[in-house]
Order: structure tokens, then sequence, then C-alpha cells
């Protein structure tokens, strides 16, 4: 594969880059952080990637997405496959004591994500196709006291993928979206686990099946699909009653 | 808060845990460091409850692997498992590795870790090349043997009391073939094993020896010795198995109740587990999981010793006192009923540059003691004075229950690293439970 990633020197996007290293894709890495990107890029040459290049790229600035996915496709010489993993989160205890913090946390996670993912769909498209792989999250299938703006985003994202999936899938686009329960990254790590707490390694294993077989949607653990199912079902008196 | 503890359970505190992948902005403002949580007792928990410890876990890059010079260079929580499966295809492995490859880089420098190998390669820090370090006022600088070669000395085996540990550059091993030929030699009782295990160490570059601590009489200390070499080409394939082998998902779910690791349930097991070797005498190849981190094949083992968990004593008795104190401390073993579900007992070679390094010439020996409180503490001190006797010394990584007017009898090398850290870090910011119980810090 020639894959680009946004999102990928933390988290369950570093996950998955380095198995896609292993296997000896080329890799394009999207990112704000140079020192994060050169340590990352190193490690994925080590790993057994051909080709990695590390691009400036940040979701907070729009205007450097078309740039940087052109750069890839110079870089690698092609592109067939674009993931996004890169997403803003917030305490709800951060979004009260801010006000700025949910209207930043709104943009990043679905104006501006949904931005780049059009930009990687429109380049997708005019090489014939490819794969464009989503984080999305569980936070997105069901309203929970919780899950407030982060899972408002997730559930505006998570229907875009849907939506682009019916649309363009006959012209050779595939849609891989991604839902991530509860899974130990440093974004999590100050949360207390619950049942069914994932790890990076094994999502990332079970989202590269994903994308080379096509499939429309992933939960990873793919437990939680099944958790969703219960949780989606409960009558809004008892998400009421609920805490979690 | 996360509940953090050391791979055997005792103690347990809350901590303020800082995870992340940039390792330095995760550990500036910790006061200690910690990998896996793989040492036993308090050597990876915070001085006192709530503080700050930064984990390595996602701080794991491999920044540089030299296929030609066997070079590594890696952050501190690449782990040892994910160093077997880069290295161990392209025909190299790490010099030195413990019991178990859930270990990070980062924890093999801060324990300096041995191995069945230590007679011929010396301990972990042997074949430290460079190290990342951030000290306590922020800096970060590069040390080796070279380059401030008495903070180096000091930070192998300093349990992280000098500086968190950023990166670490090591020199790998080259290996002809990846697997182990190994071969196993029952041995009737203790003198029978110790003798036997120095005869091995003169030709085998790997060795370790098993002891039933629960046999009496005659059979005190039976127990096998374990040899192994890396095969020569014609002895084994030169494919690398595919992935490890002790990876499976054998796993132990939940804590089990206390009784299952009793000393009958143990004794049971340590005869079958004698006399299963015996019949299994002989050479053959294996695959080096298997010979090196044999029970990582069962997830969380940790688990089977219920809620109130396990202590590790780990000491070395000088060569110099005689093979009569390893009777004795077999003999206390049996007295107190200390039921060890794995004694370890292994020589150990010259003494390396670590200002606190374990290993020293002698013979190490390894107890699990299932926690059960004054008891097990009173154990634990009858072991310490007979080691204290012999001029011995104790296992920093594995050690929960020492106390401290053992410890610096024990350690005439303290104030050498007490200078260090008075060098590095005047005002103790790094510390830990361990330096707390032991070094004389403030919590």
């Amino acid at each position: 594969m020639k894959v680009a990633f946004l999102g990928a020197t933390g988290g369950m996007g570093r996950s998955l880059a380095r198995l896609c290293a292993q296997r000896g894709d080329a890799i394009a890495l999207l990112g704000r952080d140079p020192e994060a990107l050169a340590r990352s890029a190193a490690d994925l040459r080590v790993l057994g990637a051909p080709r990695v290049v590390g691009l400036a790229c940040d979701l907070a600035n729009p205007a450097g997405f078309a740039p940087a996915l052109d750069a890839a496709v110079t870089a690698l010489g092609g592109l067939d496959t674009v993931v996004l993993s890169a997403a803003d989160c917030a305490r709800p205890a951060d979004l009260d004591a801010d006000p700025a913090r949910g209207a930043r946390l709104a943009a990043l996670n679905f104006t501006h994500s949904i931005a780049f993912l059009e930009a990687a769909r429109a380049r997708l498209l005019a090489r014939g196709g490819g794969t464009l792989c989503v984080f999305s999250s569980v936070a997105g299938d069901r309203a929970r006291k919780a899950t407030g703006i982060y899972g408002a985003t997730k559930a505006g994202l998570s229907h875009y993928a849907e939506s682009l999936d019916l649309r363009d899938r006959p012209r050779g686009l595939r849609v891989v979206l991604v839902k991530p329960g509860f899974v130990r990254t440093a974004m999590t790590a100050d949360l207390p686990a619950p049942p069914f707490a994932g790890e990076p390694d094994a999502v990332a294993r079970r989202v590269l099946t994903a994308i080379d077989r096509g499939w429309p949607v992933v939960y990873a653990p793919p437990i939680w699909r099944l958790v969703m199912l219960a949780i989606r079902a409960l009558p809004r008196s008892v998400m009421r009653r609920t805490e979690f | 808060m996360t509940r953090v503890a050391g791979w055997g359970g005792v103690p347990a505190v809350d901590a303020c845990e800082r995870v992340g992948e940039a390792l330095s902005e995760v550990c500036r403002p910790a006061s200690l460091t910690r990998g896996l949580g793989r040492s036993y007792g308090d050597a990876s928990l915070p001085a006192q409850a709530g503080a700050t410890v930064a984990s390595t876990r996602l701080g794991d890059c491999v920044l540089l692997f030299d296929r030609e010079k066997g070079v590594l260079r890696a952050e501190a929580g690449f782990r040892l498992s994910q160093l077997d499966a880069l290295t161990r295809p392209a025909g190299w492995v790490s010099p030195v590795v413990p019991g178990t490859h859930h270990v990070t880089l980062g924890g093999m420098v801060a324990a300096d870790i041995h191995g069945k190998n230590h007679h011929v390669a010396g301990c972990f820090g042997a074949h430290v090349r460079s190290l990342l370090i951030q000290v306590a006022d922020g800096r970060e600088l590069e040390i080796g043997p070279d380059r401030e070669p008495e903070l180096f000395a000091a930070t192998l085996g300093g349990m992280g009391l000098t500086g968190h540990i950023l990166e670490v550059e090591v020199a790998l091993l080259a290996i002809a073939r990846p697997w182990l030929v190994i071969e196993v030699e029952p041995a009737p009782d203790l003198l029978a094993l110790v003798a036997a295990l120095r005869t091995a160490s003169r030709a085998w570059p790997y060795t370790v020896a098993w002891a039933d601590a629960l046999a009496r009489g005659a059979r005190l200390g039976r127990g096998i010795v374990i040899k192994g070499r890396w095969a020569e080409p014609g002895e084994a394939p030169a494919a690398s198995p595919v992935r490890s082998c002790v990876d499976s998902r054998l796993a132990v779910p939940f804590d089990l109740p206390s009784w299952v690791l009793a000393p009958t349930s143990i004794r049971i097991f340590d005869a079958i587990f004698y006399r299963a070797h015996c019949w299994t005498a002989g050479r053959r190849v294996v695959h080096p999981d298997r010979f090196f981190h044999t029970l990582d094949s069962i997830r969380d083992w940790n688990r089977m010793y219920g809620k109130r968990g396990f202590v590790q004593h780990q000491s070395v008795l000088p060569a110099a006192a005689g093979d009569e104190y390893m009777v004795r401390y077999f003999e206390t073993i049996v007295r107190h009923s200390g039921a060890s579900f794995l004694t370890v007992v292994k020589d150990c070679g010259a003494e390396g540059r670590g200002l606190l390094s374990f290993p020293r010439p002698g013979v190490s020996i390894a107890l699990d003691l299932p926690m059960r409180g004054a008891a097990t503490q009173a154990l634990v001190d009858a072991l310490n004075r007979l080691v204290l006797e012999t001029g011995g010394r104790i296992y920093l990584a594995k050690d929960a229950l020492t106390r401290r007017e053992h410890f610096l009898a024990m350690e005439p090398r303290l104030a050498a690293f007490d200078a260090v850290r008075r060098a590095w870090d005047p005002e103790r910011r790094l510390r830990s439970a361990l330096s707390v119980r032991l070094f004389g810090d403030a919590a």
C-alpha cells in the first residue's frame, strides 16, 4: 500500500502505521509536531517501511490539508489509502470551564475532519479509487451523559462516512469506518478502564484486516458491537438514570 | 488516579500516572518513571500515595537498528518482546535477558538485569553503549561508559533514581540460528545441584537451576539444572519461529483464592515438576522463549497468588562463604514453611560497572513467597540475617520487605551512589517507595 496517515505519531494510528511498516507499505506521516514525526518516521523505517516521509499538517489548519496530501502523493509516487485517526478530546469539566473549548472540539473533530476527508477523497477518486479509513468512536452510537460534544462530532463523522460509502463505493472508493470502544491510549490514560477495554495493537490488527477486506464498519475490540447494540436498545428513561 | 503495584501485587498505592508518546514531556513533572511494572516490590511505586509517576509504555519507538554491527537504539518503553521480534530474524538478540520478555529497555537498565548467562556476559548494563537521560533539573544528556561515567555507573541498577531514562543504545549478540539447544540434568540434593550448576557453567553460556524448596532431609534442595546455548547451523532451521510461542491465550483471568498456592499444593506441584523433568532429561532443540521466558506462557500468572499477592526474595551468597550457608538458607525456608512456588538458583559471574547492581560472584537464590503478613516478614528477616552473615546482598528489583538496617549493612556501596545523587539531584526530587523504605528518602 501507499498510505497517508494523519494522527499516526500516537495512539491507535501509531499502532496501525507500525503494522503497515512491518509488511512493507510506503508511508506518509502527516502531523503537527516535527520532533514526533521524525521519531515515528525513524521507528517505521527500522520496522520495515521501504519509504517513510514526514509532512507538516495540523488538524487545526484546514488550509494545509491539500498541500500535505499532494506532497504525500509526490513523495510516495502515488496514494491508495488515507487514514484519519487524529482527533481532539476534552473532558466535560474542561468544556464547562472554557466555552471556547467546545467550539474547538467540534471544529477539529467534525468540520476540519470532514474537510480533510473531502480533500483525501478527491485525490483518491482522481486516481481511480482507494481506501479511506476514518476513526470515529462508539461514543457516536448512542448519546450518554458523558458523550456530549465529543460524541456528537463522532456521530456526525460516522454518518458522513456511511454516506460516502453508499455514494462512492461504485467509483472504487472504499470507506472503512472504525468505531473503537475503550482503548488504552494516552487519551484514556486518566480514566478508569471499563470491562472490554482494548489495546491499541489489537485494535490496529483488526483495522488493517478491515482495510484489506474493505469492511465498511469495524468495531474494535469486536465485543463493542454487541455492547453498543445493547446500549442503543436502552430506553431514554434508563439512560437518564445511568451514570456511565 | 490509578492503582499501581509491582508484579507481586504488594504493596499497591494510588498514583497519578502520566502516559504519553512524548517521553521527554511525560517524565518532566514526575518524581519517578516506571515501565511495565515487572519489578516485584515497590521499586516502581511513587514515594507517597497520590504522587506523579511517568509511564514509558507508550514511548516505545525504535530509532536505530544497524543490521551489520548489531546495534539497537530505542526509546525507554521499547519492550524486549518487540526487540526479539525485530532483531532475532536478522540474527541478533539481546545480550542479556531476564525471565520475562514483558520488560522495557528502560527497566532493564534501571534494574541492571542479569540472566542465565551472567557468568559469561555480565549484566545488561555491560552492553549498554549510551543512554539519553533527563536528570532532576530537566537537562537531557547523553551518557555512557566514557561520558559522565559516574552518572552512567549509578544509573545502571540505580532503580530510576538518578534520572528519567529516555533512550537506550545497546550492542546486540550475534546468533547463528534463532533456536536454543538445551540440556536438562536432575540433581538429588542441594549440594549436588550447586556443583552441577558450576560444572555446567564452564561449558554452557546459559545455565540455571530450579530447586524444590520444600523437599526435606536428604532431598533438601533437590532440583534440576537447565543448560542452553544458541544452535549452530546444522542443528536447527535458519527460519525464525513466526511468532513468540509463549504469547498464548492461556491466562489467569482473575485473582485466584489464596489456598490455591498453599504449601501443600506447592509441594505437590514441585514434586510433579521435579519428576517430570527427570523423565525429560537429555538434550533437545527448543524455541528461545520456551527457555528464557517460560512463565510468559501464562499471562498474568501473578494472579495465582490471589488478592494478597506475593513477594519475591532474591539474594546472592558469595562463593567465599561456603556451601554450608546454602544448606542453612534452605533449612530456614523449610523451618518457616516458606512455600516457594519457584525457587531459582543461579551462579553469578564477576561484579559489573553498576554502582548498585545486584550480582557478584556467588550463588543467587530467588524465591516466590505468598504474602502472609508477619510470617512472611519474619522469613524475609531471617533470610536477610543469613545473607548479611555471608557478606551477600539482595536484588532491589525483587524486594518489598527488607528492613533498612539490613540493607544498609549489606550495601557499603550506597555511599558512592548517594554521592552521585547529591551531585545530580541534591534535593532528591527523584524518589520511589523503595528509596523511602531503604535509602532514607523523605516520603
